[in-house]
């Protein structure tokens, strides 16, 4: 279980993350929306150990994350950040076998091998496995970096807006990926997402960020709903309920 | 597309040809004298080559970038400070300059503390963009090189002269026993080498990707940028300095080998310096007759080289 307790983060005098409480249950995908600036990859960053909280905790069982072994919480969580770029010469399979390094050290075994494998099928990525990163299309290689953190096979994995460049078919084929992680193996996944669509289609739980601060936070049908979402974003969002999954029609409503 | 291994034997084939070539070259009457200073000299270009090629590729895999060095960053306008200083306050008759450990202790250790003061203030949040760090390694460069200019205007002609054979890089007059030292130097680093090629190649991601890896990344940093500046220090206080040979051979081993390993980038960087020095040496001894010194021509064609990459890289940022 990841909970975070009353956790701060300030940029000079400016609060980016304020007293932010969340317990993150395990086995479910939990959507982090919210407006830009709201302090989402930050809250992300603090999580993953990537960035140090000014004040407040992050526990990974019940262990504060500072006091774990960088070597063994790679292990456990892993984190995709929203924009990546190398300009290393790296082929695709290079880069996913990148994601199996907690484990293998650089010496890939067997059974390395078989989660690279596992990963790239996953990401239908086969095709381009011998390309080179750099010469990928932005949607690709976004793909492929999914498929590292896949590969790394973490109990939790945290994405900052994974869905960035990609297609209408390859969103929904990763949110469909994403679910079956969580469903047939038991993974817990927090994903940054700006289509409140696709977070209310897929995820179990939802937060929601505003200035920095936790606006909503609870089951995705308590918080996709034209009320809340006027808090979150200042909208009136309308919500309709299509095929038993509600949809928010926002693009012709207005501030 | 050839492979890596093949390429790489290609390249040591190349420099063991040079160094045949440089050893037994026109060597025919004064064997007995000619060949052991000829070893001398191609201990320390290999010496050189090897370290300066390492210190230079690592140093761009943590700094994220292509066209830094540590030289480019005004380590060797550091150590022609120290040098001036030391026969601007001591003169080249005191001890600083006729012990030559003393002399090439004091020069590595400044160099390796001001790279460390530098690097805190610079890589410190690893976030300042490439151009700033360029325009600061420009200013502290000029800096250092004024206030040696200024010091050295000051100091007696002839001691003058003395100091200006030391500010120039050549492997004509290396002291074999500051060689023996270096080679204990650069053994120690490989054998660090050897334990971090792979966090090494997980760091060619940046940051967050080697973090979320598993790498304890800000400590890795401190220590390869320690590691970095003491392999330079000592190539530069055993030879002088050669300001653009480690960005011509890094960026051409990127080219040639395009791969990520480090422990294959890092050979063939070194496999192209020694080639460069010592069939640079070559050139200069037995067809230029020693009327010029390879740091000239190195850091003639290097410099050229580094104003492509600038433009390269401006072109490809856009
Ligand atoms: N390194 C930094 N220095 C100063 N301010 C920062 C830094 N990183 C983020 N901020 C500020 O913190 C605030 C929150 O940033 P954050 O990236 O967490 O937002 P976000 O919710 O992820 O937004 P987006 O949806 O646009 O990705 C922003 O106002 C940003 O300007
Ligand atoms: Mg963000």
């Amino acid at each position: 279980m990841i909970e975070i307790k009353e956790l701060t983060k300030r940029f000079g005098k400016k609060s980016v993350v304020e007293n932010v409480s969340v317990t993150i249950e395990p086995g479910t995908i939990t959507s982090f929306i919210g407006p830009n600036g709201a302090g989402k990859s930050t809250l992300l960053s603090m999580v993953s150990r990537l960035l140090d909280a000014d004040t407040g905790d992050v526990l990974l069982d019940q262990n504060n994350v500072k006091k774990w072994k960088s070597g063994e919480f790679a292990k456990r969580v892993s984190i995709l950040k929203q924009s990546n770029y190398t300009n290393v010469r790296l082929s695709v399979r290079e880069l996913i076998s990148f994601g199996r390094y907690p484990y293998s050290k650089g010496r890939l075994t067997a059974e390395d091998d078989k989660f690279v494998d596992q990963a790239i099928e996953y990401m239908n990525l086969e095709d381009m496995q011998n390309e080179f990163i750099d010469e990928l299309s932005g949607g690709q290689r976004q793909r492929a970096f999914i498929a590292m953190v896949i590969a790394q096979d973490t109990d939790y994995v945290l994405l900052d807006e994974p869905l960035n460049n990609l297609d209408m078919k390859h969103s929904v084929q990763i949110m469909k990926i994403l679910r079956k992680l969580v469903d047939d193996l038991g993974k817990t996944v927090v994903i940054v997402l700006h289509d409140i669509n696709f977070a209310s289609v897929y995820s179990d739980r939802i937060v929601a960020l505003k200035d920095g601060k936790l606006v909503k936070n609870g089951p995705t049908q308590d918080i996709i709903n034209s009320k809340a979402l006027r808090e979150i974003y200042d909208m009136d969002i309308p919500v309709q309920v299509q095929n038993g999954c509600r949809i928010c029609v926002y693009f012709n409503s207005h501030a | 597309m050839q492979k890596n291994s093949t390429k790489l034997i290609f390249l040591a084939v190349l420099a063991i040809i040079g160094i045949l070539l440089y050893a037994f070259y026109d060597i025919k009457g004064g064997f007995d004298y000619a060949f052991p200073r000829r070893m001398v000299r191609i201990g320390a270009m290999v010496v050189t080559g090897i370290a300066i090629s390492y210190s230079t590729v690592v140093f761009q895999t943590i700094t994220q970038n292509r066209i830094l060095t540590p030289s480019v960053m005004g380590l060797d306008s550091m150590y022609e400070v120290v040098q001036t200083l030391i026969y601007f306050f001591a003169g080249s008759m005191s001890i600083w300059v006729l012990n030559h450990y003393l002399n090439f202790g004091a020069a590595v250790i400044a160099m390796v503390l001001f790279a460390l003061i530098l690097y805190r203030f610079l890589f410190r949040t690893n976030k300042h963009p490439i151009y700033l760090l360029l325009l600061i390694g420009m200013i502290i460069g000029t800096l250092l090189g004024s206030l040696v200019t200024f010091l050295q205007v000051l100091i007696d002609p002839v001691e003058y002269l003395s100091l200006q054979t030391r500010l120039f890089a050549s492997f004509t007059n290396v002291k074999s026993e500051l060689l023996y030292i270096s080679i204990g130097i650069l053994f120690i680093a490989f054998i660090y080498g050897y334990r971090i090629m792979g966090k090494l190649d997980v760091m060619s991601l940046g940051r967050e990707n080697a973090m979320n890896l598993g790498i304890n990344y800000d400590r890795m940093v401190m220590n390869i940028l320690i590691l970095s500046s003491v392999l330079i220090a000592t190539s530069t206080a055993l030879i002088g300095p050669i300001t653009f040979l480690g960005l011509i051979v890094a960026n051409l081993a990127y080219q040639f080998l395009s791969t990520y390993k480090h422990s294959i980038l890092i050979l063939g960087a070194s496999l192209i310096s020694i080639i460069a020095l010592v069939g640079g040496q070559f050139f200069v001894e037995h067809i230029l007759e020693l009327r010029t010194t390879l740091s000239v021509i190195i850091n003639f064609i290097g410099g050229i080289y580094f104003i492509y990459l600038l433009l390269k890289e401006s072109r490809s940022t856009r």
